[in-house]
């Protein structure tokens, strides 16, 4: 199963600084299951949002994010609301976050950070997409993850060894910057970029064992 | 001497040698020392291209001993932040004042292609974590004893890259966070150096453009081919092979280096020539490009 920790609140609000209006739209997995997602984690941000002056223009669950197929057909019924608003907010693991960013055409906040996958890349394993850093990266990237879209994890923008588009380890590979590039310039957020120096909390990696164990698939024991 | 004290005065000139396979460095020094006098500074470059080398920080310290102005490239393929911020306390104590701070290549691009690349800081953290120094606390924000360093801090750009938008705002991130001037990816195209310069003047840092010698028609096909950000036009291409006695020894490759010199200048601050090897052909290069 895979571990999530909701972000603190105050962080959440920085990530939606200059949002007026968000729909919100949760996991009803993993992320239920850590109580960072499913119905009753959406309606409290709902309300705690709700407090502060961003206007919640509608909340979904979905069953597993980190199936894409399952986000676009949920999503696809909710397609008028989301076009009003600003931005989305995602209740989910990283992977969810990356699905559903891949799908809609409007900004994704990740509310979580992942801390366990557990051995699991959710059910969207057509590759790596989260490493479990502790400290989702999601927000200022476009919902496209540097640590495992990057061949260095870089967290500050491209090396400047991508050639024709692709990395210079491998020529069949994507730059993983570049992608995060053109999809930010496509939803209008480049300033992104610019917008922090990031350096990696590694001490985030190693959560606490009992925060581990909090899965109803612990069972080896 | 600070390269940052050149800027306002002249021109600024840089080479840069990369340390021997061994640890007998007297040769390499002493190529260097061709050079004395001919250029402002000395790039030292840090196991290059990802390929085990002598150290750049004692050949730094080395260079410094017998009168040559270094400048300690420090990329961050091969330590973490605990030995990064270490090797730049060193260095200020060996009275190294500029640094060139970068990300480096995979590892995968050397001759240990089986090492842990490590990338913990990336040149735009690097130059924060360098800064934090010069505050007199570091990374963990842990006050140091004593007078904190202080160095004349240099970054790469890739002005030919396509597209390079990324580069202009990787270069302003680092511009934001501390750099103090840029040396470029090696330069064949002034048009586009031109057009990128125009967008990069507002940062206000010194750019510094690359010169690689052209050493043949391969060295050109295999760059274009292979490296980021850069590419030598046809008829520079052209040019190489028209005389092939004349390439051979060189003489095309530093005749178009010094033309390449000679249309960058009323564009840029300085010049930074990678001569790979030739080091004995740089002072020619600068002979003939009238500095």
């Amino acid at each position: 199963m895979i571990v999530s920790q909701q972000k603190p609140f105050e962080e959440i609000l920085k990530m939606l600084e200059s949002e007026k209006s968000i729909f919100i739209v949760g996991c009803n997995g993993c992320a239920e299951v850590c109580e960072t997602g499913g119905e009753k984690a959406c309606s409290e941000l709902k309300k705690k949002l709700e407090e502060t002056k961003i206007k919640v223009n509608g909340c979904t669950t979905v069953d597993f994010m980190c199936n894409k197929l399952l986000v676009a057909l949920k999503i696809s019924r909710y397609k008028e609301k989301i076009d009003k608003v600003d931005s989305v907010i995602a209740l989910t693991c990283g992977i969810g976050v990356q699905s559903l960013a891949s799908v809609v055409d409007k900004y994704v906040h990740p509310a979580n950070n992942t801390v366990s996958l557990g051995g699991f890349q959710g059910t969207w394993p057509s590759a790596e997409r989260c490493a479990q850093c502790g400290e989702c990266v999601l927000d200022l990237t476009g919902g496209i993850c540097p640590i495992t879209n990057c061949s260095k994890s870089l967290l500050n923008g491209s090396c400047g060894g991508a050639k024709n588009g692709k990395c210079e380890i491998d020529k069949e590979l994507d730059c993983g910057w570049e992608n995060i590039y053109n999809r930010l310039k496509k939803l209008n957020k480049l300033e992104n970029l610019q917008k922090q120096v990031k350096l990696r909390d590694y001490s985030k990696m190693f959560p606490k064992a009992e925060l581990r164990k909090t899965t109803f698939y612990d069972v080896e024991k | 001497m600070k390269l940052t004290e050149l800027f306002p005065k002249k021109f600024v000139v840089t080479s840069e040698i990369g340390p021997p396979k061994g640890w007998q460095i007297e040769k390499c020094l002493n190529e260097a020392e061709h050079l004395k006098g001919k250029v402002d500074a000395m790039n030292v470059t840090d196991n290059q291209s990802s390929v085990m080398r002598f150290g750049s920080l004692a050949t730094c310290h080395f260079l410094k001993d017998r009168g040559m102005e270094p400048v300690f490239q420090v990329a961050c393929r091969d330590r973490n932040r605990i030995a990064l911020q270490s090797d730049i306390l060193s260095a200020a104590a060996f009275g190294i004042e500029n640094l060139l701070l970068l990300t480096g290549d995979h590892t995968t691009l050397g001759d240990h292609k089986d090492a842990k690349p490590v990338f913990d800081l990336d040149a735009v953290s690097l130059i924060y974590a360098v800064k934090k120094l010069e505050e007199g606390v570091d990374l963990a924000g842990n006050k140091l004893d004593g007078v904190p360093p202080k160095f004349s801090i240099g970054a790469v750009v890739s002005p030919c890259s396509d597209p390079v938008e990324p580069q202009l705002i990787k270069m302003e991130k680092k511009v934001k966070t501390g750099a103090e001037f840029f040396q470029t990816q090696a330069i064949y195209e002034v048009e586009k150096f031109v057009k990128f310069m125009e967008k990069a003047k507002q940062f206000g840092v010194p750019v510094m453009a690359g010169i690689v010698i052209l050493k043949s028609v391969g060295m050109a096909k295999y760059m274009n081919e292979n490296v980021a950000g850069v590419y030598v036009p046809d008829n520079l291409i052209e040019e190489l092979k028209k005389d092939k006695e004349k390439t051979k020894s060189g003489q095309t490759g530093i005749e178009i280096a010094a033309r390449l010199i000679k249309e960058l200048k009323p564009y840029c601050q300085g010049i930074h020539i990678m001569p790979l090897g030739w080091d004995d052909k740089v002072p020619k290069i600068l002979e003939l490009a009238g500095l």
